[in-house]
């Protein structure tokens, strides 16, 4: 399979209206209008960092691809202290208070199942010799809240393909690390250890799907997934699995630990669609880290390019 | 009545305090990534809070044989009423941008928010006639009418448990002790007495 790695967007993003600005200009206005207030509201009061920790060993990249339409990048403080990782917590601030117990070396990734190169891979052996490049994308979390990140990784497909997936290879499924001795919130069994989650293969394939190591130009902090996670722009932030250590191509779906947990809630495909609501909340709107009032969410998060993908699917039904 | 005085300031503090530490929390930014969200649950945290202590002034009572407990219920049931306004106030704001269409919908279609919104409905009511004023006209009526207290924590904890995503440990706590503190209204004495009689009877028999 042939898979052209061009220039998502043919328009500079510099020249794309912000969506705040065309979309509803009553709230743009509202906001502005608020504005002295808002100042403290949003918070960016005294050590609201915009840059990595010094300590994380920087990272080089050969291409640098602004694909999030030129929106704002979420300042790096808030990244990486307003996430879930229920490995490490159920608070928004709980991965960043606990995710120092994670050691992130030595670490290979097991990849078996339907393939013809089966093995595993150390995370320096697959790092070091590639060309890694940074990638600004939206992310749009199922819990209505959203921001923009500059991750640093490979495309997924470069990564998967060189284990070369037989044709028996419909779906990939993904395991994050379950050690307790690491992860002690995972002893209150909130969720069903290890986490899990999949991909049909040609979502895992598309140009846009990408193997994320590091975060603002620096390796990924622990909290944020480390040393290696998925980034799937287009679908909720729960699909972007953290901390991989296992990668099995299958014939069958794979179980999906949100999905398995209340399938009414979080479907198998999850991708981001605002016509589609959570039981329990609206999917319609969502608030952007760092502004007062709710955006529109766009479907599959402003990524119109994988709608292809879904083609004569019924996403109200396979949401 | 130094005794009430000092029951009064604690009262006061009870609501002044956390109210003072979010204003201050706001001033100096310290709200974290998503200050609404930051606001709309400390609020919510604390009308919880607030509506338990209210709720365990009449166990306090029954307990202590004390009756300041009593005596300071309307402070504590006020700053619990302040703290629910500036919750669903935050909501209207911030989540709605004050659209009555999309505060329609969600009562439609989010089950905790119609929930939460019926609670603060039921405990409209009683602010209004929480002075000695309203107490004086209403006489008997106004302890049935201030019933409503009980229906309103219910409403307001099932809220919370809703719509947590999948750790439900924190509202549990809420909903467990609210239940522990409405147990307490309960008629103990004559169940207990139709319990003796009954099996007595069967004894008899």
């Amino acid at each position: 399979m042939l898979i052209k790695l061009g220039h998502p967007f043919p328009i500079k993003p510099s020249e794309i209206t912000p969506e705040t600005v065309h979309a509803d200009r009553r709230r743009f206005l509202r906001q502005v209008g608020l504005a002295t207030a808002g100042a403290a509201l949003v918070g960016y009061g005294p050590g609201k960092s915009v840059s990595a920790e010094a300590e994380l060993a920087p990272l080089n990249v050969v291409r640098k691809s602004e694909m999030a339409g030129g929106e704002t990048v979420t300042p790096y403080a808030d990244i990486t202290h307003y996430n879930n990782y229920y490995e490490f917590g159920s608070a928004k601030e709980d991965p960043s208070r606990n995710a120092g117990r994670l050691r992130t070396r030595p670490w290979s990734v097991v990849v078996d199942g339907e393939c013809e190169a089966p093995g595993h891979i150390d995370i320096d052996d697959l790092v070091k010799p590639q060309t890694l490049e940074e990638r600004i994308y939206r992310h749009r979390c199922v819990e209505a809240w959203s921001m923009v990140a500059p991750w640093i990784g490979l495309p997924l497909a470069d990564f998967l393909k060189r284990f070369r997936p037989t044709s028996k290879a419909k779906f990939v499924a993904f395991y994050t690390l379950y050690d307790p001795q690491q992860m002690p919130e995972t002893a209150r069994g909130v969720l069903d250890w290890p986490y899990r989650e999949g991909l049909r293969i040609d979502e895992a394939m598309h140009p846009l799907a990408f193997l994320s190591v590091g975060l603002y130009g620096r390796v990924l902090p622990n909290q944020d997934g480390a040393p290696l996670r998925l980034t799937l722009p287009w679908k909720y932030g729960f699909k972007s699995i953290k901390s991989i250590v296992r990668v099995h191509f299958t014939e069958r779906q794979p179980e999906a630990t949100w999905n398995k947990m209340a399938p009414q809630e979080y479907g198998f495909y999850s991708n981001v669609n605002p016509s589609v609501d959570h039981p329990r909340w609206s999917q319609a709107q969502e608030r952007r880290l760092g502004e007062l009032f709710k955006r529109k969410t766009l479907m599959f998060n402003g990524y119109p390019e994988v709608a292809s993908l879904y083609t004569g699917m019924d996403l109200r039904r396979l949401f | 009545m130094i005794r009430l005085w000092a029951w009064r300031a604690a009262a006061w503090a009870l609501g002044l305090m956390p109210l003072l530490f979010g204003v201050k929390s706001i001033l100096q930014g310290r709200l974290g990534a998503n200050p609404v969200e930051f606001i709309e649950h400390y609020t919510g945290d604390w009308t919880l809070r607030l509506l338990l202590t209210t709720l365990a002034m009449t166990p306090l009572r029954m307990l202590t044989g004390l009756t300041e407990p009593i005596r300071v219920r309307r402070i504590l049931g006020l700053w619990t009423f302040a703290f629910l306004c500036l919750h669903f106030l935050t909501y209207l704001v911030f989540d709605l941008s004050f659209s009555m269409t999309q505060l329609a919908e969600d009562l439609v279609k989010r089950t905790y928010i119609t929930l939460g919104f019926t609670a603060w409905l039921l405990l409209v009511p009683l602010a209004v006639t929480s002075t000695v004023a309203w107490q004086r006209r209403l006489k008997r009526r106004w302890i049935t009418l201030h019933r409503l207290i009980y229906p309103a924590a219910l409403l307001g904890a099932i809220h919370y448990l809703w719509q947590v995503k999948a750790d439900t440990r924190e509202p549990l706590i809420y909903l467990s002790i609210l239940l522990v503190l409405l147990a307490f209204r309960l008629p103990w004495s004559r169940l207990m007495s139709q319990w003796r009689a009954r099996t007595s009877d069967k004894l008899g028999a």
